[in-house]
């Protein structure tokens, strides 16, 4: 092979903003060979997408390209390399190659592509642009690329709008929009990140595939090193805009040098985790009480029944097709989910997007009413209907169970100081006086491991995983004794992550909370929770202590689910050819006697102690 | 879609029947009406001849019936003094006592004015707004943008009334125009002709630049705020990724995404055609509809005011309903999207 296709050299991008300058990028130099993957991996902050967003020059209007260069040396023609550092960001030559010749996806398919515009329209504008094609002509090669990514039906997506999508197709529109020019390079950012896992690996299988038939280079950026293991030829691994690390993958994974990396590795949960290993963060937190052992549980009930019982929750939706049609669409969101939270522990609630885990918890939390079944709480003084609750009882029961959002940005009140987010709930329910309640927030925010001097601050000025603390912090203001989790981490940084599991795992043993934790992340669920649920399409498929679900999976989705999870073990490679098989998430199409059919409900049978799977009930009498 | 039509007109039958009773109640609220105040003013000074008439119209016009019966007379589901259905729904408008003329007579010249004017100000505000909003926005913090904005806050801050009389003073004196009105005195009862158009159009300027002037200014604003958080939009960054022009790209992506709650304004400018500027309208003694209805008003000239007030209410519910519908027909995540 002779140069490579893109080189960078030294270089740096520098940002200014009010508060000052900063160099975002800081001597960078990097190769990327044809035909073959690298890997820039980091955390957010490390400047791996200023750096793809160097490489098409559509920096934002505050940052620079301080030095250095980027050559790019177009393999369809035998010209000398172009440096795209000095070319005019906005001139032809630059928007010739953008999208003709280096071409991008990014992370959220739905904020990707507009709304407003068919998915047909934006993949073939690109083709219009840069192969000065005719309309009809760029039409026909779009259904031809909509065919290759996988539409089921590549002409009717011509007139299909994104909305109309689900995410995996999104991500598949955007990656037909960014190959329908044969670009040489492609550069993914965090392609995968904003889907479930079993779509993560038929979009990542498509990737290596067009790069197979295509034999184009791809810049690929992470942090999930799963990823990394199973699409990377080379690493980069980029910390605060410095190379700390690069190399081939097998050297980079198997014998990380750089600190950097080997604590990133140790921060992400992994399933061969021995119990009761603790995750690593990157940057441990502190946190004071917790520190000092002093717990404030004193009334915890010594009756050893559930805390939390959900009984047969049955909810549907109506959603109407569209604004002038009366039809409308019964969708059953949730089918007869029974589950029981133990005192002082997790039950982890884990399932693809729309499989219901939210509707569940919103129902618990009584956000939601169920069209049938029932929501029992015992606050120490027996069992009662949630759904019955009024006045006081009510109040009692809002102020025993709280929630925890999934983002972190707007979950808190951007006009609000730390101060008020945290003393708000107290204030509702008229605890304390104004000392009382300023104590309470101080204490509250040494539990989360943040400086108490953070009061007077607005949310904006903390970072995601503080954020989150915050969220936490302030869900726990009225000592509750049930957190509702939904997806509380998966907003965040991985390196972040570590510290927010970890602190809630603190927080249960010491104040003897019990959580429901909703999750798609299945390594996030295994470290957490003590019991593990699955669902799918609104049914619980299989429900086992965590140490028999994952080790032994039994039902048909959850080995999916399981299989389609990237492992950074270079030597545990995903199973593509299994995973191409879409047919995981549909109950008609699992074997027997797993299958549901349409209006079959199926039963859950316990196959060993706690371990529960749902099976046709024709199948069941067929045993008995 | 005929079922959205059908449905939609319901309601907005519903809503107009409810807004016509509010409209007639409230009017005749004060204590008596135009003409037992006139019949008491007549009186006073010994004229019992022309209060005699006053009371002959009294019957006429059914004013000593109960309220209720009034109003559905006024409607025109109650059969009048004359017997038969004689009301709005049968496009009889009502008599203006102030004017002594169907309200017909007194409104009809008005209106077609009215909504001259007010669409020529309508006309003027987009035009000049959009392309400095867009100036604005791809440009924030830029001279130009502190110098637009500056500009606009000036707009903003500027009282239409006077900046009107300083205008007409010096195109008066500039450019000859005579002052007030919207043609020159000499063609007040002259049938149209061309020389009366021009004195129209040169009698135009003024009052649209002064009532467009504040609305101007608050749409930039308000367009540069859409449009610079569309520009932080994902879905652009992909366009300019694909290599799309930097015009082009703007134009086909965020602009449009940005347009959407001008189009949803659409049903709050239509009666603002009629009953905004009636400030600016007295001052310029412009013969629009605002000061009929504020002189109506006054006297208690009731089925004058109640015409108005129903006319604007009218343009206020087809107003949403043309927004709505170009919404749809705009954004298709209203037309196909689930709730």
């Amino acid at each position: 092979m002779k140069t490579p296709l893109l080189s960078i050299r030294d270089l740096s991008i520098d940002f200014t903003t009010d508060a000052g300058a900063f160099r975002a990028v800081d001597g960078l130099s990097f190769d990327v060979p044809r035909a073959k993957t690298i890997a820039i991996v980091g955390e957010s902050g490390s400047g791996k997408s200023v750096t793809a967003q160097a490489i098409l020059r559509i920096l934002p209007k505050i940052a620079r390209i301080g030095s250095g260069s980027i050559l790019f040396d177009d393999p369809r023609d035998n010209a000398p390399p172009i440096d795209i550092a000095r070319l005019d960001a906005e001139g032809e030559a630059m928007r010739s190659l953008r999208g003709g010749r280096i071409a991008m996806i990014f992370q959220e398919p739905m904020t990707s592509l507009s709304p407003l515009h068919t998915v047909g329209d934006q993949v073939s504008e690109a083709l219009i642009i840069h192969a000065k094609a005719g309309k009809a002509e760029a039409e026909e090669r779009a259904v031809d690329v909509f065919a290759r990514v996988g539409f089921p039906d590549p002409k009717r997506a011509l007139v299909t709008y994104p909305f109309e999508l689900s995410g995996g197709l999104r991500q598949r529109a955007m990656i037909a929009m960014a190959l329908i020019t044969r670009p040489a390079l492609l550069i993914a950012d965090e392609p995968t990140t904003a889907l479930d896992v079993t779509t993560q690996a038929q979009i990542l299988d498509l990737m290596r595939e067009l790069q197979a038939e295509t034999q184009m280079s791809m810049l690929l950026i992470t942090h999930d090193l799963g990823v990394v293991a199973n699409m990377a030829d080379e690493v980069v691994v980029m910390y605060r805009g410095r190379v700390v690390e690069a190399g081939p993958r097998e050297e980079i994974l198997r014998r990380p040098q750089h600190p950097y990396l080997t604590a990133l590795m140790r921060a992400v949960p992994r399933f061969d985790m021995e119990p009761g290993e603790r995750l690593t963060p990157i940057r441990e937190i502190k946190s004071a009480i917790l520190a000092n052992g002093s717990t404030e549980r004193a009334n915890a009930p010594a009756n050893a029944g559930p805390v939390l019982k959900a009984e047969e929750l049955c909810k549907t939706f109506t959603l109407r097709a569209g604004w002038f049609s009366g039809r409308t669409r019964l969708i059953h969101a949730v089918n007869g989910i029974s589950l029981e939270l133990p005192r002082g522990k997790t039950i982890g609630l884990v399932g693809e997007s729309g499989c219901g885990k939210t509707t569940v918890s919103k129902m618990i939390m009584r956000a939601l009413t169920p069209d049938s079944g029932r929501v029992l709480f015992d606050d120490g003084s027996g069992m009662r209907d949630v759904f019955a609750l009024e006045g006081d009882g009510l109040k009692a029961y809002r102020r025993a169970v709280q929630f925890v959002f999934q983002d972190p940005f707007s979950s808190l009140n951007p006009r609000m100081t730390v101060y008020e987010s945290l003393t708000e709930p107290l204030r509702i329910h008229d605890i304390g006086t104004p000392d009382e309640r300023f104590g309470r927030a101080k204490q509250l925010l040494e539990m989360v491991g943040l400086d108490r001097r953070s009061l007077r601050r607005y949310p904006h000025s903390f970072s995601g995983g503080q954020r989150q603390r915050l969220g936490i912090a302030r869900a726990l203001a009225l000592e509750p004794q049930v957190l509702l989790c939904d997806e509380p981490v998966s907003a965040l940084d991985v390196s972040v992550q570590a510290q927010v599991l970890n602190l809630l795992k603190d927080l249960q043993s010491a104040l003897g909370l019990s959580y429901l934790f909703v999750s798609h992340n299945l390594a996030v669920v295994d470290y957490i929770a003590d019991t593990i649920a699955v669902m799918c399409r609104g049914y619980i498929v299989e429900e086992a202590p965590k140490v028999a679900l994952f080790r032994n999976p039994a039902h048909p989705y959850t080995q999916a689910l399981l299989a389609a999870v990237p492992d950074p073990d270079i030597d545990r490679p995903l199973d593509f050819a299994k995973l191409r098989v879409d047919r995981f998430s549909d109950p008609a199409k699992w074997p027997e006697p797993f299958r549901l059919t349409a209006g079959e409900v199926g039963t859950m049978v316990e196959i060993e102690p706690g371990h529960k799977l749902r099976l046709t009930s024709s199948s069941l009498k067929e045993a008995a | 879609m005929i079922l959205f039509l059908l449905r939609r007109s319901l309601t907005m039958a519903v809503t107009l029947a409810i807004i016509s009773a509010l409209v007639f109640f409230i009017i005749k609220l004060p204590p008596g009406d135009f003409l037992t105040n006139q019949i008491a003013e007549l009186r006073a000074q010994g004229e019992a001849a022309s209060a005699a008439k006053a009371e002959f119209l009294i019957k006429q016009y059914g004013l000593d019936r109960p309220v209720w019966e009034q109003y559905l007379i006024w409607i025109g589901v109650w059969p009048g003094p004359e017997g038969g259905f004689n009301g709005l729904l049968q496009g009889n408008w009502g008599w203006s006592f102030e004017y002594d003329k169907p309200v017909n007579d007194v409104v009809g010249d008005a209106l077609w004015l009215t909504l001259l004017v007010n669409i020529a100000v309508v006309i003027f505000v987009h035009l000049v707004s959009i392309p400095i909003a867009i100036y604005s926005a791809t440009r924030q913090y830029s001279l130009g943008d502190y110098f637009a904005t500056f500009i606009g806050y000036i707009g903003l801050a500027t009282p239409s009334f006077l900046l009107a009389l300083i205008l007409l003073f010096y195109s008066n004196r500039w450019f000859g125009i005579s002052i007030g009105g919207l043609y020159d005195p000499a063609y007040a009862n002259q049938p149209w002709s061309w020389g009366k158009v021009q004195s129209l159009a040169s009698h135009l300027i003024v009052p649209t630049l002064v009532i467009g002037l504040g609305g101007t200014a608050a749409m930039i604003r308000r367009m540069r705020a859409n449009l610079l958080d569309e520009l932080g939009k994902q879905y652009y960054v992909t366009a300019k990724a694909k290599g799309l022009p930097p015009r082009k790209a703007l134009l086909k992506y965020p602009f449009r995404m940005s347009l959407n709650p001008f189009i949803s304004d659409i049903g709050n400018l239509l009666p603002h055609l009629v009953s905004g500027s009636i400030l600016v309208s007295l001052v310029l003694s412009l013969p629009t509809v605002g000061p009929i209805l504020l002189a109506a008003l006054k006297t208690q000239d009731q089925f004058l005011a109640g015409f108005i007030l129903m006319f604007v209410a009218m343009l206020t519910v087809v107003g949403m309903l043309i927004s709505d519908l170009l919404l749809a027909w705009l954004d298709p995540r209203i037309r196909l999207g689930g709730s």
